[in-house]
């Protein structure tokens, strides 16, 4: 099994990556798909380490997973309130590029 | 897990996550980020959390990613046309930036051990949990296999077992919470999606 330290290596590229492509991409579909990928990679993270650190009877330290489920469900219910708020946007604007959102700019 | 198998699920996840930011068209992405999630899932299956594997492929892939592309072909999304960057420093910061994250996380992880996890002694685990009030992680553990759904269940709802190395006080109001969060979340959909009715008569 690869080490913790390459487990971390790939959640922080993941992180990155979605960071990046938070920065970079205009379509505000992506950029949300994007902040998604940030948050799973925050799962890896926190997976590998409830398997790193055995607890004292010998088995993986199941707190970290119970941390995974809850997050799993708030990020659940965050994309589905994240994509009626794109929505109701779209059919205020009729754009998705949030270049053409300037009225908040200052 | 072998490491071969860590190294193919981690590039398919990495290059994925790659696809998701590279590709003009949302549909593509979506797609990437699918491949993105299964690399990811069997990662978590290879951690010997076999129930976070399958949430991740049922609730991320199965469920978030269904809802994105639904979302994209509702909104009937085109691939993004190429434009002149309103300010070329925004490309230059979203490279370096994510860029000197990475070296700092370099940079931070010789702190953590190098080296493989301690094999799971599953047998000798087996004499931590009682016959009678956990007879199906017993059972499991003495064969040999983790029952990681039973566990997580133990962690999250408390346990004042016996064995006081094994007693957990549980995340029950944690996970009230959660479902009242859902149960908000849903109102807050219904609420956002109404059309606004005209307020002036039209008379």
């Amino acid at each position: 099994m690869a080490s913790l330290q390459e487990y971390l290596f790939i959640s922080g590229l993941l992180f990155a990556i979605g960071f990046a492509g938070v920065l970079l991409r205009r379509n505000i579909i992506v950029i949300f798909m994007c902040l998604e990928l940030m948050l799973s990679a925050a799962n890896l993270t926190l997976v590998a380490f409830s398997r790193f650190n055995t607890g004292p009877n010998g088995l993986p330290d199941y707190n970290g997973q119970v941390l995974v489920f809850f997050i799993i469900t708030v990020a659940a219910a965050e994309v589905a309130v994240g994509l009626a708020i794109i929505v109701a946007l779209y059919r205020a604007r009729q754009t998705t590029d949030v270049e053409d959102l300037t009225s908040m700019r200052g | 897990m072998h490491p071969a198998f860590f190294y193919l699920f981690a590039a398919v996840a990495v290059i994925g996550a790659g696809a998701l930011v590279a590709f003009r068209n949302p549909v593509s992405s979506a797609m990437a980020m699918v491949a993105s999630f299964v690399g990811l899932a069997a990662l978590f299956v290879g951690l010997n959390a076999y129930f976070i594997g399958i949430i991740q492929i049922l609730v991320y892939a199965g469920a978030i990613m269904v809802l994105f592309l639904f979302i994209i072909m509702l909104l009937d999304l085109k691939p993004e046309k190429r434009r002149k960057v309103s300010h070329p420093g925004l490309l230059l910061a979203g490279l370096v930036i994510p860029l000197l994250f990475v070296v700092q996380l370099c940079g931070v992880l010789p702190a953590v051990p190098d080296g493989d996890p301690e094999p799971l002694a599953l047998q000798e685990a087996a004499k931590s949990f009682d016959e009678k009030k956990n007879a199906e992680i017993h059972r499991s553990l003495s064969e040999g296999s983790l029952p990681d759904v039973n566990l997580i269940g133990l962690t999250m709802f408390g346990n004042k077992g016996d064995n006081k190395s094994i007693a957990t006080p549980g995340y029950n109001f944690p996970l009230q919470i959660v479902g009242v969060l859902l149960l908000v979340a849903t109102v807050g959909v219904v609420a956002l999606s109404m059309k606004r009715k005209p307020s002036e008569s039209e008379h």
